[in-house]
């Protein structure tokens, strides 16, 4: 699992990237609509805690509270949940109260990673 | 209040990563050459041989936690121990609901057998048992308490399959018995809230030579299922290099 991001990404506000690729948004109260200047995909948390950079989307399978938290740590600017996966409530709540969104995707996490990439160059 | 010394993170020949050797028989054997008091019997994903255990280690002496090492949906691995067979069966008909069947190739993964006390293989089970089941750890450790079981994350700080691996820290609000820690010295980079739990220590024998080289010892006013909860519950437990500890060996 390596990092997407490279020097040319440009940025691309949540919004925008949600109309894009028609992803699901789980949120029902106002998010915040943060830039998006990458993406980092990985399951591991402790991974995502060691090497994802502040403004980038993280797509990811799980959905404990925890990805929540490390969102909000770690400064992402999305939570992606990839294969149709959903978030947990209490997740969902946390993520609420830091102003995460929280998306989603029937896509797998390489083709979905692959999109989002091609996404930020145009 | 006597010390009773324990090992509960034990598999069987039932684990597909665990010796042949492990046989019901040779696990009671060791752990009485070892002197364990309680053993805990914890596959991964099944039940199917703790029943015999129990029989032969009852013979003994010995008293046996009945349970499972569960791998959850975020694939970490959790203790899972159940008070009597009827609560053991009931939760066996869990895993098999919430297990995906992928055919088990023995010769690449090992084998997954249940063997009788004379080490005949009687069943073999088809499916591979250390996939994820589709429970997450916060569903487990419900249905683990709704049957009256012991619930511990296990081996928290390694660097595969534990909470910290897989969730990055370990969540304050996790209703767990204990945390089973692996290296001691790892207990400094929990929270404090974290810290102040109770921790155990355990082999996680996969082979008989390492039954019992690492145990926890229970301090308890006498041997059973509900004296070990409470033991947990309040912290009465005392391993080697247990920071802090006002317990004496």
């Amino acid at each position: 699992m390596k990092k997407i991001v490279t020097e040319k990404v440009q940025k691309m506000k949540t919004s925008e990237l949600i109309q894009k690729l028609n992803l699901r948004v789980f949120n029902s109260n106002q998010i915040s609509d943060a830039e998006i200047t990458g993406g980092y995909t990985s399951d591991l948390l402790s991974d995502v805690m060691g090497n994802a950079a502040p403004g980038q989307a993280w797509l990811t399978l799980q959905t404990h509270k925890n990805v929540a938290a490390i969102a909000s740590l770690k400064d992402l600017s999305a939570i992606v949940l990839v294969n149709n996966n959903t978030p947990e409530n209490d997740m969902l709540e946390a993520a609420e109260n830091e102003g995460i969104a929280v998306l989603g995707s029937q896509l797998p996490a390489f083709e979905l990673s692959a999109a989002i990439y091609n996404a930020l160059q145009v | 209040m006597r010390n009773y010394r324990a090992d509960i993170h034990i598999h069987t020949v039932l684990s597909p990563c665990a010796s042949l050797e492990m046989s019901p028989t040779c696990i009671v054997n060791e752990a009485r050459a070892k002197n364990l008091q309680i053993i805990g019997i914890t596959d991964h994903n099944s039940t199917l041989q703790c029943a015999l255990v129990q029989q032969l280690a009852s013979r003994v002496g010995i008293f046996t936690l009945m349970g499972v090492e569960v791998t959850t949906r975020e694939e970490l691995h959790c203790l899972s121990f159940f008070p009597s067979a009827t609560e053991l069966s009931a939760f066996q008909y869990f895993l098999e609901e919430k297990q995906e069947h992928i055919p088990n190739l023995a010769n690449k993964m090992g084998y997954q057998v249940v063997v009788d006390e004379q080490e005949n293989i009687i069943h073999e089970v088809e499916y591979w048992l250390h996939t994820a089941l589709s429970v997450s750890v916060n569903e487990l450790e419900k249905m683990v308490h709704s049957l009256g079981g012991i619930f511990i994350p296990a081996h928290i700080d390694r660097p595969r399959f534990s909470l910290t691996s897989q969730l990055g820290f370990v969540p304050e609000d996790l209703n767990a018995d204990a945390f089973e820690i692996f290296n001691p010295q790892n207990l400094s980079t929990f929270s404090k809230n974290i810290q102040h739990k109770t921790f155990i220590r355990n082999s996680d024998s996969h082979s008989p030579s390492q039954i019992g080289k690492v145990f926890t010892q229970f301090v308890m006013p006498e041997l059973s299922f509900d004296a070990i909860r409470e033991a947990l519950r309040t912290n009465s437990v005392i391993f080697e290099d247990k920071p802090n500890s006002n317990l004496r060996q």
